[in-house]
């Protein structure tokens, strides 16, 4: 049945990953996408970038973390449970060719949406680098699924219990600094991971491409609450993107945007906690 | 009764009862009541049932204004809305939302007489209330024998409604498809409870529902399956888009991206469509202003102030460029606006919005216009005043200046002509660059109303009738 949770796993402490059946979705489906659902009829629309796709089964999987009221209700949803409402794919899929060295760089739950691009490009014919980063070692994911494909993987945690202690512009602005320089930076995480990930390539003038996650309600470009000023310009994340050029991206500007319901949000995750939901 | 000409210019038009102002901002409920039994006998009084009948030229879709009138002053108010239905699918929808002082109501000949156009016989309230009126059994659509042909609608908003409507009774298979989790369009995530109630635009979708017509909901044309998918590998023999504008304009100006700016359909989708206005349910958020701004002088506009007032806002200011004359709303929702309290800014415009240190709206920065020559659309160009800037503290902006086209079907159906705004080009009779795939409502023509994308609905039915058979 169309919408069901036909798989789920716990990756770490707050991330979980679940394969959902929607043959339409995984037939269409390229990386870079992302799709928008909706725990329950009346709930909040918020958009999760597909982690990955099969078509053989129709299903595609979603990796999230629980970060508000919608991803913890997601996250206590089980196998056999219907997700209310799921569309997409959306957004402009990333353009993949052969550029020659490709460097993908994930953070955190960013991790999870750069696997189906990295693989993307693997296939492409590209040299790979992969880094990857995040607070500890239990929030790296796909560690072995990223080996897999990588030419060269490369790990850095904030606190060191995993790989190097390092952010993960540490190697990549070691590898900016070889000649050849990379051909392509891909980044995908925390808004100010892309942005210092984008201020590192720029001295060297290695393209960078990030892929922007922000508020968003229907992803059809109807409402532009997605906004973000690209080199000036107004773009709409949900049917311009989400892939923008890291160099033109104001960060600092949707930094603030991301913060707008911050604390309504905590108030609703607090009720949610309360009542148990 | 025989009533004389003269006698029926003198019975006093009908004022339509609504909930007081004072009242009425603290819900959501509708404004206007609707005219009682007694109302709506007296102001059908008033019609002349004039040979010339200008009123039925005006309307968009061609009603046949004064039979549905004579039939009210019989009582017979099922005879009424049959009269109407032969023409408007959606009658409860458009005797609220209809600009019946520009369509109908302009020519009509006791408003001539009484040389008051506002005089004019309340064409749109008669039609709410044999609306209202009809029995959800009365549905007494005949529909041909089944032909086979399957047809894909894209977008639930007037013109889709319409055109499945019309298809559905000639025998066709119909199936809506809707990018958002609730069908209606506009109806459904536009315009507000308290102006079109949704319990309205649910009845329309179960009748079309209720006479075979399947509507899917989540599937974005374009992206969950490519348009000409549908002919190729879904088998549909004809295809009609009616997707709606959908891509809101903004002004290009400082500080636009400010937290607390938002377009109107952003606003009102948060609100209408998402039900962010029950704040006990904790779902979908509402940003809150105690100051509000609101630039354009549109429909939407107006919804969007009056929304924000009913959410809790202390002020609201509806910044304009030009004067009331030019005002695009319907006169209602004007006098409305205003009897609750949105405080109109006319011959100005908002130059830069400015923000504190989190980056929320703190201040917009104005300036004032005064009218000169006419431009392009025959209305007076609003000319800049030099050194007229001046600031007014505001938390909240909310952006109504129109929409453009939606990219998300043309991004990925390149042989889809369109013109240099964006909008689908087609011919008379709505059809597209591509056989047999026709197109109308807002996506064809630019922002407009509920009734004029049913007329065109109306055009592309009969057109794609006549390609099937």
């Amino acid at each position: 049945m169309r919408n069901l949770i036909i798989e789920k796993q716990q990756l770490s402490e707050q991330v979980y990953k679940i394969k959902i059946n929607a043959p339409l979705i995984a037939e269409e489906r390229l990386p870079g996408q992302f799709i928008i659902l909706q725990v329950s009829e009346d709930s909040e629309r918020i958009p999760l970038t597909i982690a990955d796709a099969d078509q053989s089964k129709g299903s595609i999987t979603l990796i999230f973390q629980t970060v508000g009221k919608t991803t913890t209700l997601l996250s206590k949803m089980n196998v056999g449970d219907k997700i209310a409402h799921l569309a997409g794919p959306l957004g402009k899929p990333t353009h993949i060719e052969k550029f020659g060295h490709v460097i993908c760089v994930g953070g955190g739950i960013g991790i999870a949406p750069l696997y189906p691009i990295a693989q993307g490009m693997k296939n492409a014919g590209n040299k790979l680098t992969v880094i990857i980063g995040a607070r500890n070692k239990d929030l790296i994911l796909l560690e072995n699924e990223l080996r897999q494909i990588a030419d060269e993987l490369i790990i850095c945690t904030d606190d060191g219990s995993y790989g190097k202690k390092a952010l993960v512009t540490e190697p990549l602005k070691q590898l900016c600094e070889i000649n050849p320089k990379p051909d392509l930076v891909v980044a995908i995480g925390p808004a100010v991971m892309m942005k210092f990930c984008a201020e590192t390539t720029r001295p060297f003038k290695v393209p960078t491409l990030v892929s922007l996650n922000t508020i968003m309600i229907d992803g059809t470009g109807m409402c532009g609450g997605c906004r973000v000023t690209v080199g000036k310009e107004t773009k709409f994340v949900c049917v311009d993107g989400p892939e923008f050029d890291g160099h033109l991206v104001d960060f600092d500007n949707m930094i603030k945007r991301l913060n707008s319901y911050k604390q309504f949000e905590k108030n609703a995750l607090h009720q949610c906690k309360l009542k148990n939901l | 009764m025989n009533l004389t000409p003269k006698e029926r210019a003198a019975i006093p038009l009908q004022e339509m009862p609504c909930q007081p102002p004072e009242m009425r901002i603290k819900n959501m409920e509708e404004v206007a009541f609707g005219y009682s039994e007694k109302q709506a006998l007296k102001e059908a009084d008033r019609c002349l049932q004039c040979k010339t009948a200008p009123c039925i030229e005006g309307c968009p879709v061609n009603i046949n204004i004064p039979a549905f009138i004579h039939a009210i002053t019989e009582h017979n108010y099922a005879k009424s809305i049959s009269i109407i239905k032969q023409s408007s699918l959606l009658p409860a929808v458009c005797g609220r939302v209809c600009p019946q002082e520009e369509q109908c109501q302009a020519p009509c000949t006791l408003g001539k007489i009484l040389k008051d156009k506002a005089n004019a016989v309340s064409i749109g309230r008669l039609e709410r209330f044999v609306a209202d009126k009809e029995l959800p059994s009365s549905n007494t659509l005949n529909i041909q024998p089944q032909t086979g042909k399957k047809i894909a609608i894209i977008g639930s908003g007037p013109a889709g409604i319409t055109v499945a409507a019309d298809l559905c009774r000639e025998g066709h298979a119909v199936t809506i498809f809707e990018a958002f989790h609730k069908p209606g369009g506009v109806m459904t995530y536009g315009i507000p409870e308290f102006r079109l109630p949704k319990k309205i635009v649910e009845k329309e979708i179960n009748s079309l529902k209720s006479i075979g017509v399947k509507i899917a909901t989540d599937f974005i044309i374009g992206r969950t399956r490519k348009l000409m998918d549908l002919i190729k590998k879904d088998g549909f023999d004809a295809i009609f888009i009616g997707t709606g504008a959908g891509l809101p304009k903004f002004l290009n100006i400082e500080g636009e991206n400010c937290i607390g700016v938002f377009s109107a359909n952003e606003y009102l989708t948060r609100v209408n469509l998402m039900k962010a206005y029950q704040t006990d349910q904790q779902e979908t958020p509402i940003y809150f202003g105690r100051k509000v701004a609101v630039l354009g002088g549109g429909n939407v506009a107006m919804d969007a102030a009056r929304t924000a007032l009913r959410i809790g806002a202390e002020e609201v200011h509806l910044i304009y460029r030009r004067t009331e004359k030019e005002m695009p709303a319907r006169i209602e929702e004007v006098v409305h606006a205003k009897e609750e309290g949105i405080q109109f800014h006319l011959l100005q415009n908002i130059q830069k919005i400015i923000s504190d240190e989190a980056g929320c709206v703190k201040e917009i920065e104005c300036v004032r216009y005064e009218l000169g020559k006419p431009d392009a659309s025959g209305r007076p160009r609003p000319v800049l005043i030099k050194g007229s800037e001046f600031n007014l503290e505001i938390n909240t902006v909310i952006i109504a200046i129109g929409n453009g086209s939606n990219p998300l079907i043309k991004q990925t159906t390149p042989e889809l002509n369109v013109n240099a705004n964006g909008n689908i080009i087609t011919d008379e009779n709505c059809k597209t660059s591509i056989p047999g795939v026709w197109a109308g409502g807002d996506i064809v023509s630019g922002a407009a109303t509920v009734i004029l994308a049913m007329g065109q609905g109306r055009i592309a039915a009969k057109s794609i009738n006549e390609y099937l058979t």
